[in-house]
């Protein structure tokens, strides 16, 4: 009982507030709220990712058309990056570094984790908001603040970052070594130490609030796999992200104090440098330290909300939910100790190379677990194909594709003549570019009406998910092939070498289906934001979902429920239970006398 | 300007994508407003053949890909190793089609077959820890036997016999070039760092050290056949990469230190060039390049070179803006040829000599040369521009 009084005295100080303190600034600008947050992060990871996609569209037609002229490269690039329209190698390379950049940490990081962490941590395990509404708002805005000088990056005049996102130095020390590492790198890096720091209080929070704020009955074997995802998520970014504070500090160190972390014996434009005895493979051992787990920081909260949806849509419970967390567990572990299989051939240790081929193919075993269990979640279902369904259904097939070949990648021996190459981009790509960004629309079309209150039109999402499914693979399927074929990547043209001019056509067939893949993602944009304004009503629960997040109230309200937050008494996935009229039992819903429990 | 056309006509399309789903919307007034964005039967049916269609769409742009693209893909390899590695690329490639095929079809045909209807009802099924166990043990197993196979043979070919008899090679990288040093007769290469480089010698090799004395520089890399070449790979500026595809060789060169990496080549350049598999590739490229050299010409520039084949070394680490462009010709001679064409090169010393003996004109070092030739043509440059 005393809990109750509790929360009933919270709701009054909410509605105390409620009534007397939102102003349009404390609203919708710097708001406490975690679901105007998690707006906030979504938006801004619109913004930056038509941003990202937008540059890959340019550096592709770069590729199929080598240096032809284009107008709207000398629209976009300018006169000095794009003279009469034929884009220039430094451009190019900075194209590819900031897509890079901005798709892995400003979109698949911060907009996907940012979102649906913040949206649905405090609604799925039953909370009044996160642990510190004020961190959060501090996290969103050092976010936005990163963003924006990512952006004020581009438009230096020597350039923005070029050296690839990796930015390993020299390359990335030296402003000598190409015209992307003067003031461009620093906007980077400084951008990057801001965006850490955001990530960082983020994931604070998210462990917080999933340890301390989850209600009554809600025990850590009743969370639902999206809140597993994110909480295992934030574990391995509060480990993996001060890394790369760190090397990013000491990169900046070498480039303005002198130091000589990563630096040593080097001649360049003419003359010997002071560095002595740093090593570049240092660097390369900091990046992945972070760079590896980042794979899994983007990819886990994807198979989260995989999880969710597809359990939801099939009515079904999700098969082996006990293996499904022990796999995200385990997945997690061992991408912090596989970081090596980046550097096989960096001059490290030969004897390194073979530790680290053995740990990275072990973390096929829970991945090849998670694709099976998914697999079998539709087995016998009553699969409702709504837009989520399909993106979350595509999501497991590039998840097996792009993981496959990382069968390839992660084997030091063969590794030596793929690395670097196309079949790298290809694999990557599928495996946690489009596998994530299938998980976020997933997110996006099924918690839409939780997060504005109106419906995104289906058909809409329909032709969104088949063009973008062909083009992904039609995109990045055929880039296997040159990659094996020998072809490096980050090369602005092929043209030097006629070993190459049988794959131009590959090249051209790969922009194409680039081109229509990226123009048909207007088709989502119109429909996202149409449809916050003239989207359908929606429903209390219109997926007839489990979970708590559709017994809160449409209208948004700060502290989530009115009257006393409900209490949990069952998994979240009594889909389909025998014994039950509706073929779904909302977590809220008491165990009936003599029910059992069914799973394990 | 024809791509812009292609976005505009998609952009149109898109537009007429909307309409139709708005006249589509309009038709759907009156009905349950509240349900109408939700999935029902009839979008549920049509979303799951178009999920079996697009399994045919996968499995057949695989095919298809494996028909148009496969030749495309490195072939034979030029070393000792490269078999091996090739060997355990197949085996891979196997398992990997097999569990891409399976998993795939039960993926989309799963999708298809249990399409939501709304008499039927899902199967209460939540675990199973005998199938559990299956899938995570086979792929193990599998996994282990991947394992053991790469490890075996990473090993082979890493670990470098410092005993047996092998050509000591340097390689060395700089933006955007490659320059290559042979140890000569005492199988040693000298001493080097960065801060030896003056003038023609371009490595910083030291030349007081003894081992250097018949260290020999060129900017061409020939390597005898069926000798095991031991290469130390070095940069003086950023990292590169030194990535020979057809010996399924690479390693990076990391300012600092001394990489390694060996291999031992199986094919002259002769010999490669008349396997049939390139003389198809090479006769394939060389009627791309005769047709766009008629391109070319009608637009008044100059044809393309017909394509011979050579081997290469790329760079494959991003090394700065002419990374696009950083190579260096290979090639493989008999060791009859490989000793004649190495015995006609000077030694580093004897070129470091000419270059500073006191006669006319050949007395000025190469950076110096560059230096003044740069400042006259910016003369020349500033001249035009004032009479402009």
């Amino acid at each position: 009982m005393s809990a109750e009084g509790h929360d009933h005295g919270h709701d009054h100080e909410h509605e105390h507030e409620h009534h007397h303190k939102d102003t349009f600034i404390t609203k919708y600008i710097f708001s406490i709220d975690h679901k105007m947050i998690s707006k906030q992060y979504l938006i801004t990871g619109i913004i930056m990712g038509v941003i990202g996609v937008g540059m890959s569209m340019l550096f592709r037609m770069q590729l199929a058309w080598p240096e032809e002229s284009f107008k709207i490269f000398n629209f976009l690039l300018g006169d000095k990056f794009a003279p009469n329209g034929v884009m220039t190698n430094d451009i190019y390379l900075a194209l590819v570094t900031i897509h890079g950049t901005i798709m892995v940490f400003f979109v698949l990081t911060a907009a996907l984790s940012g979102t649906f962490s913040n949206l649905l941590i405090p609604l799925q395990i039953g909370a009044r908001d996160m642990a510190s509404g004020f961190l959060n708002m501090v996290s969103y805005w050092l976010f936005f603040t990163s963003s924006v000088v990512m952006v004020c990056s581009l438009f230096v005049e020597s350039g923005p970052a070029s050296a690839g996102w990796t930015i390993y130095p020299p390359l990335s020390a030296l402003p000598q070594a190409i015209t992307g590492s003067g003031t461009g790198m620093t906007l980077w890096l400084v951008s990057m130490a801001i965006f850490i720091a955001s990530s960082l209080l983020g994931s604070l929070n998210y462990v917080v609030t999933v340890i301390n704020l989850r209600t009554k009955g809600m025990s850590m074997t009743r969370l639902p796999l999206t809140i597993w995802a994110f909480f295992v998520t934030a574990l391995i970014g509060i480990i993996s992200f001060p890394v790369l504070l760190s090397a990013a500090l000491l990169l900046i160190m070498d480039r303005g104090f002198g130091t000589s972390f990563f630096l040593s014996d080097i001649y360049i434009a003419g003359e010997v440098l002071h560095y002595q005895g740093g090593s570049p493979v240092l660097f390369e051992h900091l990046f992945w330290f972070l760079g590896h787990p980042e794979v899994y920081i983007v990819l886990l909260p994807a198979l989260g909300i995989t999880s969710e949806v597809i359990a939801t849509n099939s009515r079904k419970p999700i098969f082996g939910y006990r293996a499904m967390i022990m796999s995200i567990l385990a997945i997690a572990f061992l991408s912090t100790i596989v970081w090596g299989h980046h550097m096989f051939i960096s001059g490290m240790n030969p004897f390194l190379g073979s530790v680290f081929t053995f740990t990275t193919l072990l973390i096929a075993i829970p991945s090849a677990v998670k694709a099976f269990n998914y697999i079998t979640t539709l087995w016998k279902g009553n699969l409702q194909l709504n837009p989520a369904m399909l993106f979350s259904i595509g999501l497991v097939s590039t998840f097996i594709t792009g993981g496959l070949t990382g069968i390839i990648l992660g084997d030091s021996t063969l590794d030596i003549n793929v690395h670097d190459t196309y079949f790298v981009v290809a694999h990557f790509h599928l495996v946690m570019g489009i596998s994530a960004l299938y998980g976020m629309f997933a997110g996006i079309y099924h918690w839409f009406p939780k997060m504005f209150g109106r419906m995104l039109n289906k058909n809409l999402g329909y032709v969104h998910f088949w063009v973008t499914a062909v083009c992904a693979y039609g995109v990045f399927f055929p880039m296997h092939f040159i990659g094996l074929a020998g072809l490096p990547r980050r090369y602005y043209t092929n043209t030097n070498f006629p070993l190459f001019d049988d794959l131009q056509n590959v090249n051209v067939l790969i922009t194409t289906f680039a081109l229509i893949g990226g123009v048909f993602q207007l088709v989502f944009l119109y429909n996202f934001f149409s449809s916050i304004f003239y989207g359908k009503r929606t429903v209390q629960n219109p997926w007839k979902s489990n979970t708590l997040e559709w017994t809160a109230p449409i209208k948004h309200i700060h502290g989530n429920w009115e009257g006393e937050i409900p209490h949990v008494h069952r998994w979240p996935y009594d889909y389909s239970k025998p014994g039950y009229e509706e073929d779904f039992v909302p977590q809220n819903v008491p165990m009936k006398e003599g029910e059992e429990q069914l799973h394990h | 300007m024809t791509s812009l056309l292609v976005i505009i006509v998609l952009v149109l399309l898109t537009i007429a994508l909307w309409q139709l789903t708005k006249i589509f919307d309009l038709t759907q007034v009156g009905s349950d407003t509240n349900y109408t964005q939700v999935a029902d039967d009839k979008d549920n049916n049509t979303q799951g053949y178009l999920m079996f269609g697009f399994l045919a769409f996968i499995y057949i742009f695989t095919i298809y890909g494996l028909i148009k693209w496969g030749g495309l893909v490195l072939h034979t390899p030029a070393s000792a190793h490269g078999g091996e590695l090739d060997n355990l690329m197949n085996i891979t490639w196997v398992v990997i089609f097999f569990v891409q095929t399976i998993t795939q079809a039960l993926l989309y045909y799963f999708s298809f077959k249990y399409r939501g209807k709304k008499e039927q009802k899902a199967l209460y099924f939540s675990d199973n820890n005998r199938l559990e166990l299956i899938w995570s043990v086979i792929p193990a197993i599998v996994l282990a036997g991947l394992i053991l196979y790469g490890l075996y043979a990473w090993t082979n070919i890493m670990f470098i016999d410092e005993d047996e008899n092998t050509v000591d090679i340097e390689i060395y990288a700089q933006q955007f070039n490659w320059t290559a040093r042979y140890s000569g007769e005492d199988n040693i290469l000298g001493k080097a760092n960065v801060r030896y480089i003056e003038g023609v010698n371009t490595l910083g090799v030291d030349l007081t050290d003894q081992y250097s004395q018949d260290d020999k520089v060129v900017k061409e890399l020939h390597l005898p056949l069926g000798k095991k070449i031991h290469f130390k790979m070095r940069s003086q500026d950023v990292l590169h990469s030194a990535f020979f595809p057809h010996f399924r060789a690479q390693m990076n060169c990391v300012p600092g230190m001394v990489t390694e990496f060996a291999f031992e080549p199986i094919y002259t350049t002769a010999q490669y060039r008349e396997l049939p598999f390139m003389q198809e590739k090479v006769a394939n490229i060389n009627a791309i390049r005769a047709k766009k050299s008629i391109e070319l010409v009608a637009k008044g520039e100059p044809a393309l070179d017909p394509y011979t084949f050579d081997y290469l070394l790329l760079c494959n680490k991003i090394c700065g803006a002419s990374h696009y462009n950083m190579q260096m010709k290979i090639i493989v001679d008999t060791p009859e040829d490989y000793k004649k064409w190495l015995k006609d090169k000077p030694t580093l010393v004897e070129e470091v000599k000419i270059a500073n003996a006191p006669a006319p004109k050949a007395t000025d070092n190469a950076v110096k040369n560059t230096d003044s030739t740069m400042a006259k043509d910016s003369k020349i440059l500033t001249e035009v521009i004032a009479k402009k």
